[in-house]
């Protein structure tokens, strides 16, 4: 029962939709297990959201060491889910769109959402700058290539590029530093972009058979 | 707290009350006193609350903590309402339930789908995670999720990112060929010119055939077989400078995008 009927389970909803795909009358069902999927997720959300609440209560609960942050977690948790879930503040009430403009939800988005993530991932610029001054100094000509290429996309893509290469005649327009970005992007990034893909989806047909074959079990985890 | 912590703490919340109160009375088209304190208190707290971030860059700091742990809360619990509404409500209420789909407000199907019972029931089993003792039958959902998953992405992945990328690569040499004679007297190194897109699908085509090279690691890399596969290691080495270039554009534009919200919309010593 732990382990047989969850391989019986991956095995069968595999196989059925791979097999759906090749006849065209059960090609629905395909878009119903992904369906199925999202609902599934959905309590996943709640597990992880219940997860949260039970261990931030816990260090509240035992005063552990900076315990006052998790109150933070908390309020904000609660005082989200309460507003989302009652759609408070919704012009439309109950019968409204979640993210409707003006809802409480909305204005949580707008307010807090957005301004954490944005800032949090505009920090990484500092971070990423700082740690290719350390990894990317031209030791090699593999690190040169990956160099120039990065300096020649980040030019092109600003006006900087275009004023300093901007009078090379039409004749010789491929050095021109946005026309070489462009370049670059549509043919030796695009080559080895495709040959990451393949690599990536070869990657996944055989993950993918390992795992409806039953030859992979890791995510079932151990039975201690 | 050390004394410090509580001054600086306390200067800070004097300018977020100092800021609240002046964009309270700057708040442009508000109805009442409360829509412009809300308003005042949003447009301040998004500005604390970016700073808040940004002043890790100087130090790990009780204000960055209270703003990660509320990104934390806030997030997980904007990730449940949404999938809420959208999917148990917008999708599997009006296929299973009339009574919910009155108490919700949403239009019903007209007709019962019994098979979609199947997703909620693997839901309530994957809840059982959190019981210490039937935690084990979480499993029967998680098998469904790996199933489903690979059962979609096989055919899917095997179209798009091999089929689909192989028959991309499949382009002719001689773009817009008529002799030998038309291609010299037109020679030039303009970016739409002839040759660019001759050079360019040489290099596309010989790019994915020695990348892949590069990563077939059953034959030793030596010779001409070596050869390809240093060729290969260029090509990735271009990918991965356009990759980090494009990446870091991005968080640019973002940060761009977070300074302008402080100087416009708190600050307005700059205009949008």
């Amino acid at each position: 029962m732990k382990r047989t009927v969850p391989l019986l389970i991956t095995g069968i909803v595999g196989t059925v939709l791979i097999v759906s795909v090749l006849i065209p009358p059960a090609q629905s069902l395909g878009e119903d297990f992904s369906l199925f999927f999202d609902i599934i997720a959905v309590f996943a959300f709640f597990l992880g959201g219940g997860n949260l609440f039970r261990i931030h209560l816990k260090k509240v609960f035992h005063r552990k060491e900076d315990y006052g942050f998790s109150i933070v977690t908390l309020v904000g948790f609660l005082v989200t889910l309460t507003i989302g879930l009652f759609k408070i503040g919704n012009p439309e009430g109950i019968s409204g769109s979640i993210t409707a403009a003006g809802s409480g939800l909305q204005t949580i988005f707008v307010s807090i959402i957005t301004p954490l993530s944005s800032t949090m991932y505009a920090l990484l610029a500092f971070y990423v700058a700082s740690a290719s001054y350390r990894a990317f100094r031209a030791k090699n000509r593999e690190a040169t290539i990956l160099l120039v290429s990065a300096f020649v996309i980040l030019l092109g893509r600003t006006p900087l590029g275009m004023m300093l290469t901007g009078w090379i005649p039409e004749q010789f327009s491929i050095f021109q530093i946005p026309n070489l970005a462009v370049w670059i992007m549509n043919s030796a990034n695009l080559a080895g972009q495709r040959s990451i893909l393949i690599g990536v989806g070869l990657g996944v047909v055989a993950m993918s058979l390992r795992l409806i074959l039953g030859m992979d079990r890791t995510y079932l985890g151990s039975d201690k | 707290m050390r004394k410090s912590t509580m001054i600086v703490t306390l200067v800070v919340v004097l300018l977020f009350i100092a800021s609240w109160i002046f964009k309270t009375m700057t708040a442009p088209e508000v109805d009442s006193t409360f829509d412009a304190l809300t308003q005042g208190f949003l447009v301040t707290f998004a500005a604390f609350l970016t700073l808040a971030i940004m002043s890790f860059l100087y130090q790990d700091n009780p204000f960055y903590k209270f703003a990660e742990h509320l990104y934390v809360g806030v997030s997980a619990a904007y990730a449940m309402t949404l999938g809420f509404w959208s999917t148990l409500v917008g999708n599997l209420f009006p296929r299973v339930s009339e009574t919910l789909c009155g108490w919700f407000q949403v239009e019903f199907s007209g007709q019962h789908d019994w098979q979609f019972l199947i997703p909620p029931i693997l839901g309530i089993l994957l809840l059982m995670r959190l019981s210490p003792k039937g935690g084990w039958i979480s499993r029967w959902a998680l098998a469904f999720i790996v199933g489903t998953t690979a059962g979609l992405n096989l055919p899917r992945f095997l179209r798009s990112d091999f089929i689909e990328q192989i028959s991309g690569t499949f382009l002719p040499l001689l773009v817009d060929w008529e002799g030998f004679g038309h291609f010299f007297s037109n020679l030039s190194l303009s970016a739409s010119g002839q040759f660019v897109a001759i050079l360019s699908n040489f290099v596309i085509v010989s790019g994915v055939i020695c990348g892949l090279i590069y990563f077939f690691f059953s034959k030793e890399h030596k010779g001409a077989f070596g050869s390809a596969s240093r060729y290969g290691i260029w090509i990735l080495m271009i990918t991965f400078g356009a990759s980090f270039g494009y990446t870091v554009m991005g968080r640019i534009s973002l940060l761009v995008g977070r300074l302008t919200f402080l100087m416009d919309d708190w600050l307005g010593i700059i205009s949008g």
